[in-house]
């Protein structure tokens, strides 16, 4: 069981600023995300794409947002579920809410602060029929043991980077490897291109296209998938297909926590600090709405800030506290770091 | 000021509603959808990252040909057709002034 101060479920750029506002008032946070690294949206989508709206940023990365946001607040030695989805948070005691993942690890903390964007990141799925009766039986939409596909016959769909990754890696692994795209040109890393024209080239894969999967055959498991190959249609006999076309985020079992929800986001006291019709259940970033709502990184910062008070004063109803300036007071870690002004030296002048 | 053009949008329940579209603020057609409150996600924010805004061109307007960007994204989207465009990709301007056009499914 992970305790902590403040569970934040969603580690993109509003949640990881969360744990910075809360480690100066001494709290302590922990992050679930469903993706294995964090940064949410600017780290899964657009990690390369300059943002211009980030005060003091003329420019910046997304990419470099979320090292910067790392950086700063890795003195309050933030500790994260990575790779895991919220799917149940339920009142644990007067005090408490006890937060359990699809892997059902477990989380207790007095407070819970949902940062979770447009929601959790999960594959996109071709509109092939039938495709559900075959997931885990032939069909898989993320590569979790490559193992598996030993001596497998395999085929990839898809046009990006993860597409290409693995089909140069199950290349060396599966019995054979057919990657299919609908067109000729893929949206990837040049050097992986050019290795998959490479395996192409020595006859280690198939390459089909512009092609596409258009209907799966087989009993109980996968034996095969039909494939529109320039206007043929043909079935190729497999064990495995793995359609590749990225992620979309949905708001998922959140939706079902008993929050008040208002056009897919979760309305909150705007007004105050961010709280959502649960008390000590807060809503931040563009997982939030409120009147005059803009989903906006450096909106979700201030929403950050205005919630750690609040969470703060759930937390030690007891404890008084003031707002208290970095530039006055520094920044103490629980590392044990302390980041300060250099103090004023003063000499006479005779 | 400019004069706004107009948009007929079809939405997925078939129903067409007539949008105004300014020309002096550098608007999109997924951004005019979500001004005006229709069913459009915009996940990527307009940076053709995804297909939420994916719409068929139902008239004839001449618009500016897909970026390799927009190709890109559309080779992996579904329910692609030969007059899928990325909402987010196409800018207002008089040349598509009367646009008819209809959402694609959501995924």
């Amino acid at each position: 069981m992970i305790k902590t101060d403040i569970l934040i479920i969603g580690a993109g750029p509003t949640g990881l600023f969360a744990v910075f506002e809360a480690g100066l008032l001494k709290l302590k946070c922990h992050l679930i995300d469903s993706l294995p690294m964090p940064g949410g949206q600017c780290a899964e989508i657009y990690p390369k794409k300059p943002i211009y709206d980030i005060p003091s940023h003329p420019e910046i990365l997304a990419g470099d947002l979320v090292k910067n946001l790392k950086k700063q607040i890795a003195p309050f030695q933030p500790t994260y579920t990575l790779g895991e989805s919220a799917i149940s948070l339920v009142k644990a005691d007067d005090n408490n809410f006890l937060v359990t993942t699809n892997k059902g690890t477990q989380h207790l903390a007095p407070v819970v602060v949902i940062a979770g964007g447009l929601g959790t990141f999960e594959p996109r799925k071709p509109p092939i029929e039938g495709l559900e009766n075959f997931e885990g039986k032939g069909v898989n939409y993320i590569i979790k043991d490559p193992e598996v596909y030993h001596n497998k016959k395999v085929i990839i769909a898809g046009g990006g980077d993860s597409a290409l990754d693995w089909t140069i890696f199950l290349e060396n692994i599966a019995a054979s490897v057919t990657l299919i795209h609908r067109r000729n040109e893929f949206r990837g890393a040049l050097d992986s291109v050019e290795k998959v024209q490479q395996l192409k080239n020595k006859g280690l894969i198939q390459l089909l296209t512009p092609a596409e999967v258009i209907a799966l055959e087989g009993d109980d498991f996968l034996d095969s998938v039909i494939v529109n190959h320039l206007g043929d249609s043909k079935s190729i006999e497999c064990d495995s297909f793995i359609p590749l076309f990225g992620l979309t985020p949905k708001l998922g079992p959140i939706a079902n926590w008993g929050l008040e929800i208002k056009k897919n986001a979760i309305l909150v006291d705007n007004s105050l600090d961010y709280q959502t019709n649960i008390p000590g259940i807060y809503a931040i970033g563009d997982v939030n709405t409120y009147p005059g709502k803009l989903k906006l990184i450096l909106c979700g910062f201030h929403e950050a800030t205005l919630m750690c008070q609040s969470a703060f004063k759930r937390i030690h109803p007891d404890r008084k506290n003031v707002l208290k300036y970095t530039t006055v007071s520094g920044v103490a870690g629980f590392d044990g770091s302390l980041k300060e002004a250099s103090k004023s030296f003063i000499k006479a002048i005779k | 000021m400019l004069k706004d053009i107009t948009i007929h949008l079809i939405d997925r329940e078939g129903i067409s509603h007539t949008l105004s579209a300014p020309l002096d603020m550098q608007l999109n057609l997924m951004e005019i959808c979500k001004a005006h409150e229709l069913p459009v996600e915009g996940t990527c924010g307009g940076m053709a990252m995804c297909a939420s805004c994916q719409c068929y061109i139902e008239s004839s307007h001449s618009i500016l040909e897909r970026s390799a960007d927009e190709e890109a994204m559309l080779s992996e989207a579904f329910y692609v057709k030969d007059n899928s465009r990325l909402g987010c990709q196409i800018q207002m301007s008089n040349a598509i002034d009367g646009l008819i056009v209809r959402l694609a499914p959501s995924e």
